[in-house]
């Protein structure tokens, strides 16, 4: 069995082989470790993006009532325009402006002369033209080599239009990945908006909705289920999130986690600075939701919100057995790759699993070690130069807000009983002789496909296509392949039939290039005499 | 044409030694152009007699694309032409970046004319970053006079320049020329700099006593050569002109380690 992951590094170099055998894994039924969250290799074709990729395009872009400025060149704020799909509604009386794209356009001469007052000029047309209630600035590469203050320019905007303004320095280069943009984002909402507002939710059970961005609507779907059970949402961060809910998110009762890696900070935080307990949640399959909703219930532990779950589980299942069912006669059996970002490998093995089928592979771009071997191991990762780049906010105790749902003894039995204030990771619901990888890269994804042969990979755009013309299915986890919501009962059966269909009419199979057959290239040997 | 950049220590006195040499190569009737590359813009106020130029970075803000040479080219004493690149206010934007578009847009404007003899390149304070190093690269400047003094800091700051210049002086074709000291009146201050100028395999071109005729000259916005043309110094920076024009010691310098600097301080007593 060892032989598939060797495969993976044998034509490595020496140097190379080093560097990346520590972040490939042959799981072997004990618990496994794993290299995470250190620099790609120059030369391996990463699938990673950048910090600021990971504050604006993931964690603050969703934020429908904010006006995010991009402040750069025009290429990062373009190509970060619309390329995610958090959907979201425009509320009664609101705005969205995540279909809008700003930027301060930055030429030549700005950088020689310094930024700040093209943005100012920015915000001042942003908030002329839309009168947004929040401004958030995000800084692209240059702003950080130039040395822009974007924190001082949103203090002044703060002053003079009477709204808030938060700048971002989540520069791209920073940190080895997206992941530093999560933080970074993570770090501004809970310094200037968390604990911001005063609306008291109306329902005593009222959750926020942790790292969900509502990608094809997804949290729409759970939102329903929630409201279905008696469950209030205050906010969800960040999809179809709003700068106005976000600011009442200290006064809900329970924090639930959907992506672990990009907002478990917040979670963190929250907890220590309001005592919300956070559990980490998956809507992602049918199974999965049942026993997230039940977790939810049994930590408000209110006898008519667990009959009510039980009901609304009961309800929703019956909607869906028989489709589900019949999916699973078309799907069982089948292998999958899965490589997300940094949380939905571990989700949709679930669901999988719901279809009949098993997760055989799979990886994150840029999770961190705890997402993959759980969150015991955060006292042992080791700090590096990168990771401390990035700052952690010292959080103190709101001792006027900050209250428990639960007494420390009704804690220790619960912490036995639900996933409470801890995370187990991926690699653990993972079987032995399945195959995990860090960072994966084009290579890699290539050679997987060829040794493991899946049915079908689900990955993203960067390398959707080669992998089709190597003939295996390839279903995007960051757009859903412009379908969805695939998350809670309905969402399930959505996927199961995008995955059904993809597998049925496997055309990638069955057309041949011509380049199989005959040469593309012609050329004839040359050489040995002189040209003269 | 030949393309000189003068680098050195910050306040060693660079833009004074640039404008009194040029002045003299002027009155030697060579045809130069002084490029001003430190956005205090201050490399062509002896040469233009105070004349408050506009910088080609402002003309480039202001006037967008459509510029003229004129705009931005003056003409002083003995047909000097003087230009400044300019740059941010301090603690804002990038300089660097600045002298990079500002020498690339006087190139594509043609300022650099075939009957030059002279470009001068006065570049502020040591070798910050890329774009302070932007008139020996890309083939720009081809020789370096380093300003110094027998200041132990003066020196260190010609020691690390001269890595700069060996850096490119591998890839291109630029050269270190020597070093000017112009003196602050150090003990044994020839020799110290002499010295240092052997260790890095270049030579001290000449010593420019210091003298009070300059700063008399500065205050009327003018060079020793043009203000007070017969004073001494007025023949020291004649000198200094003649052996730039002559020079034929071009070398890749050898810069040192700093312990070595230390050493060769030491021997010169200054560091007892």
């Amino acid at each position: 069995m060892p032989v598939k992951r060797d495969n993976l590094l044998e034509k490595y170099s020496a140097k190379l082989y080093k560097n990346r055998k520590e972040h490939i894994v042959q799981l072997d039924g004990e618990d496994a470790k794993i290299a995470a969250n250190t620099r790609a290799v120059p030369g391996v074709m990463t699938a990673r993006g950048c910090c600021y990729a990971g504050c604006k395009g993931v964690v603050v872009g969703p934020l429908k009532d904010v006006c995010v400025i991009t402040h750069g060149p025009i290429g990062c704020s373009f190509y970060s325009w619309g390329t995610r799909r958090n959907k979201a509604r425009v509320e009664e009386g609101e705005q969205n402006f995540t279909s809008y794209c700003f930027s301060t356009d930055m030429q030549e001469s700005d950088i020689v002369f310094g930024g700040e007052k093209k943005l100012e000029k920015a915000i001042d047309e942003a908030v002329a033209l839309f009168h947004p209630k929040c401004v958030m600035i995000c800084s692209t590469c240059p702003i950080g080599l130039i040395g822009d203050d974007v924190q001082a320019v949103a203090k002044r905007a703060e002053k003079k239009h009477g709204i808030k303004a938060i700048g971002f320095s989540c520069e791209g280069y920073k940190g080895v990945s997206q992941s530093a943009g999560h933080h970074i984002a993570n770090n501004g909402l809970m310094r200037e908006i968390i604990g911001t507002g005063d609306r008291a939710p109306e329902n005593i059970f009222s959750v926020n909705i942790l790292g969900e961005y509502n990608i094809g609507g997804d949290g729409w779907e759970e939102e329903r289920l929630l409201k279905r059970c008696g469950i209030e949402v205050v906010s969800i961060f960040t999809g179809d999130g709003s700068y106005e809910s976000l600011q009442n998110a200290h006064l809900a009762k329970l924090n639930i986690v959907m992506c672990h890696r990009s907002i478990n900070y917040i979670a963190e935080m929250i907890k220590e600075k309001y005592g919300i307990d956070w559990i980490k949640v998956n809507f992602i399959g049918v199974k999965a939701t049942i026993r997230s909703l039940r977790e939810i219930a049994k930590y408000f532990g209110d006898p008519a919100l667990v009959e009510r779950v039980e009901e609304v589980i009961a309800d929703e299942l019956s909607l869906i057995e028989d489709e589900m069912e019949s999916i699973r006669l078309k799907l069982a059996g089948k292998t999958a790759g899965i490589f997300s970002g940094g949380s939905r490998s571990h989700h949709y093995q679930m669901l999988l699993a719901d279809l009949g089928m098993e997760t055989v592979i799979a990886g994150y771009e840029f999770a961190h070690r705890d997402d993959y071997e759980g969150r015991e191991v955060i006292p042992f990762i080791k700090e590096d130069a990168d990771n401390r780049n990035i700052e952690v906010l010292r959080i103190q105790k709101d001792e006027g807000m900050y209250r428990k749902f639960h007494s420390p003894e009704k804690m220790e039995v619960l912490k036995d009983e639900i996933e409470l204030d801890r995370y187990g990771g991926m690699m653990r619901d993972m079987d032995a002789g399945d195959i995990v990888v860090d960072d994966y890269n084009h290579f890699e994804t290539d050679e997987l496909i060829k040794g493991v042969k899946p049915d079908i990979f689900f990955s993203g755009i960067k390398d959707k296509h080669s992998i089709q013309k190597a003939g295996v299915v390839s279903r995007q986890m960051h757009s859903y392949d412009y379908s969805g919501p695939y998350a809670g009962f309905n969402g399930a059966v959505i996927f199961g039939r995008d995955v059904a269909m993809a597998l049925c009419t496997n055309a990638w199979t069955l057309v041949k290039p011509p380049w199989h057959d005959e040469p593309m290239l012609v050329g004839e040997l040359t050489g040995g005499e002189s040209h003269a | 044409m030949r393309q000189v950049a003068i680098y050195g220590k910050g306040g060693i006195g660079k833009s004074t030694t640039t404008q009194n040499l040029t002045a003299g190569l002027g009155e030697m009737g060579k045809k130069i152009m002084i490029v001003g590359c430190d956005p205090k813009a201050d490399s062509t106020r002896l040469i233009l007699g105070g004349l408050a130029q506009k910088t080609v970075l402002d003309t480039l803000r202001e006037e967008g694309d459509d510029i003229d040479l004129e705009q931005v080219v003056k003409t002083g004493y003995a047909g000097i032409k003087g230009v400044e690149s300019g740059g941010p206010e301090p603690g804002v934007g990038c300089a660097g970046r600045g002298i990079i578009t500002s020498i690339n847009l006087l190139e594509r404007l043609g300022a650099y004319e075939e009957d030059l003899d002279y470009v001068f390149y006065d570049v502020l304070g040591d070798v910050v970053c890329g774009g302070f190093a932007m008139p020996i690269r890309e083939g720009k400047a081809q020789e370096i006079y380093i300003v110094c003094s027998g200041e132990m800091m003066a020196l260190y700051a010609a020691n690390n320049i001269s890595k700069g210049i060996s850096k490119y002086a591998n890839s291109g074709g630029v050269r270190l020329g020597g070093l000017i000291c112009n003196s602050r009146k150090v003990d044994g201050e020839a020799e110290l700099v002499q010295a240092v100028a052997k260790q890095i395999g270049t030579q001290m071109i000449h010593f420019v006593p210091r003298d009070n005729a300059v700063q008399k000259a500065e205050i009327n916005k003018k060079t020793v050569i043009d203000y007070s043309p017969s004073e001494a110094q007025a023949e020291e920076y004649r000198q200094l002109a003649r052996k730039i024009d002559g020079n034929d010691m071009f070398v890749i310098p050898k810069p040192m380690n700093i312990e070595r600097l230390e050493e060769i301080l030491m021997e010169h007593g200054i560091m007892d």
